[in-house]
């Protein structure tokens, strides 16, 4: 399921080997994956300007001039100004810090969590993981943004305590993929083959599986961060994640929607942007599915 | 097929045992006392204690939880904090509300997936092939929330075609509970009409290859005969139990719809809950959805089952 390119070409007989063109290689092949590469351009240029964001907004994102209220988009507010007269174009930008962050600390919990997870399950099997796997199925099955709106319920809102609640919603789908591939990578003759060697369990589960099963958790990281992106926003627009007057794209658009009479451009852009960085991630994340993973793209979630 | 049933409900119930004790650990979880939680932080000590006697916190663990489960099993979710309401009589308004909310996005989103999808399928390489990819695409990425904004700015403002926002039970007036449903119904069949429809496309590619489809046309049959009778036939099995599975963006999806279009549902009713840390509301509907989902989970792979039978012989 997950031979990684180095096997199969080491696995070849040396004359096939030859036969095999040099830019055949991951990154040669990731190249050719043309709208995965437009998304992570986009990704990239969202992501500067999330570092740069205090040195690239024209305007201070939380400065307010009541005189400038419900301006509609124009060459000193390309995005018009909200409410309290505040820049959109430079709230927009700064919430881009909120939204990536989101991404990637879910994707480091969900993969430090769901990981090890998985490894120990797939390894050892027993009674212990079959129903902790069962309990992660169910959760898998239940929608994600309860599950989070829960947690949320229990933590209270916030920015920090959305992003755990992303995070934690997203374990399941790591465990159980990283543990289809333990169950079925430890029966390979390689793995056999080192376990002969000696080896205890931890070798055998971090040096010799892991490494193998990376290429369908590569492409899980990109699903995981775009959808923990779009669970940001959305427990935001709730009124569960970040706080007004702290920029965040579902927050904003929970603000803009009862204003859409006097001032429609506050609906309109802070989506652009979550729709934007959505679409790239999951460009990026077919493309290195077509690369390195195998069997069908991982699902995500709705919000 | 009786005995795959009896194994089916034997695994569900070490699963629904765990997901109660989830639920109902959750209040302890939260930081501070639960009888402070629902009081609030201006009570006397006499008045703490008499409450944690009521509410029983005085027991141990176990004994609590099993007093619990034993009212939920006989229907008796607790009192609302905030409004003094059985949670049950809460549940009960709010179910049918929700209920016509995602009826209505099922048929919008069958109505949209089914001819996209058979489409797709029977012209793989036409425009309209290449429109479902770009469709789903679009409509997975698109976060529920703005597409009601959208559909707000567009058909409610813009164009005042459509109202944004109430609710009347159908039953009442069909006219203008028809009316208030379009948006909200739109909005929440979105992304389970991009699935559906790449799922069909996916479910029919595969049948259209079969041999038996190769030799219906073989004898003569129309084009449209070997595609509805045939094709289209065996590949509905597939998309029925898919269609099953989509009840859980239904919830998910409705809570944020149901904020937008201020729609009295289920998912307003947690929101609030939350909001107003109102925890057995919270409990006694997140229980309701983990066992409505628990059920249709299972409901499906029966008829998964049933429909194929090298399932409950594998």
């Amino acid at each position: 399921m997950s031979v990684t390119e180095a096997q199969v070409v080491a696995a070849a007989p040396a004359a096939i080997r030859a036969t095999v063109p040099a830019e055949r290689g991951t990154l040669a092949r990731l190249s050719r994956q043309r709208a995965g590469l437009a998304g992570l351009g986009v990704l990239a240029v969202l992501a500067l300007l999330a570092l740069a964001a205090p040195l690239v907004s024209p305007r201070d994102p939380l400065a307010q001039d009541r005189a400038d209220q419900f301006r509609p988009p124009s060459l000193a507010n390309p995005f018009g100004t909200d409410e309290f007269g505040r820049d959109i174009f430079s709230r927009v930008i700064h919430g881009a810090r909120i939204s990536l962050l989101t991404g990637a600390v879910a994707v480091l919990i969900a993969a430090l969590v769901g990981v090890p997870l998985g490894l120990l399950g797939g390894f050892f099997g027993g009674w212990v993981d079959a129903v902790t796997m069962r309990f992660l199925d169910f959760l898998l099955a239940v929608p994600a943004i309860l599950l989070a709106m829960v947690i949320i319920a229990v933590l209270g809102p916030g920015s920090f305590n959305a992003m755990l609640a992303v995070g934690v919603v997203s374990v399941p789908a790591f465990a159980r993929l990283t543990r289809a591939s333990t169950l079925s990578l430890k029966e390979r003759e390689f793995v056999l083959a080192t376990r002969a060697l000696g080896v205890g369990p931890p070798y055998l589960m971090f040096r010799t599986i892991l490494p193998n099963a990376s290429g369908p958790l590569l492409v899980q990281m990109a699903v995981t961060a775009a959808v923990a992106m779009l669970l940001e926003a959305a427990l935001s627009f709730l009124g569960l994640g970040t706080r007004p007057p702290d920029p965040s794209w579902g927050s904003m658009l929970n603000t803009g929607r009862s204003f859409l009479h006097q001032a429609p451009w506050y609906g309109l852009f802070p989506g652009i942007a979550i729709t934007g960085a959505v679409l790239s991630l999951n460009a990026v994340a077919d493309a290195l599915q077509a690369v390195v993973g195998g069997g069908s793209r991982p699902s995500g979630a709705t919000a | 097929m009786g005995k795959y049933v009896a194994l089916r409900l034997v695994q569900l119930l070490p699963v629904l045992l765990l997901a109660s004790i989830a639920v109902w650990l959750m209040i302890y979880l939260i930081p501070g006392d639960p009888a402070i939680a629902m009081l609030g932080p201006d009570v006397t000590a006499e008045q703490l204690a008499r409450a944690r006697e009521r509410m029983g916190l005085d027991r141990p663990l176990p004994v609590q939880y099993a007093l619990w489960l034993g009212r939920v099993v006989q229907g008796d979710l607790g009192v609302s904090y905030v409004g003094s309401v059985p949670v049950r009589t809460m549940l009960a308004q709010r179910i049918p509300v929700t209920l016509q909310l995602t009826i209505a996005a099922l048929l919008v989103a069958l109505a949209i997936a089914a001819p996209l999808g058979i489409m797709a399928a029977i012209r793989p390489r036409s425009w309209i092939g290449r429109l479902v990819g770009v469709y789903s695409a679009l409509a997975m990425a698109v976060p529920t929330f703005w597409l009601g904004i959208l559909l707000v700015l567009l058909f409610g403002l813009q164009l005042q075609w459509l109202p944004t926002s109430g609710f009347v039970p159908i039953w009442e007036d069909p006219g203008r509970a028809l009316r208030l449903l379009i948006l909200p119904a739109l909005t929440l069949s979105a992304y389970v009409s991009a699935v559906l429809a790449r799922f069909t496309r996916a479910a029919l590619l595969e049948t259209i290859s079969q041999d038996y489809v190769r030799t219906a046309r073989a004898k003569g049959l129309r084009e449209r005969a070997v595609v509805g009778a045939h094709a289209l036939r065996n590949a509905l099995i597939p998309i029925v139990t898919v269609v099953g599975l989509q009840f859980g963006a239904f919830m998910g999806g409705a809570v944020i719809t149901e904020a937008i279009f201020d729609y009295p549902g289920l998912g307003r009713m947690l929101l609030q809950a939350i909001l107003q840390r109102d925890y057995t509301v919270i409990q006694g509907t997140m229980l309701f959805v983990v066992l409505s989902f628990a059920l249709i989970n299972l409901l499906t792979d029966l008829l998964y089952a049933y429909l194929d039978p090298r399932i409950r012989y594998s």
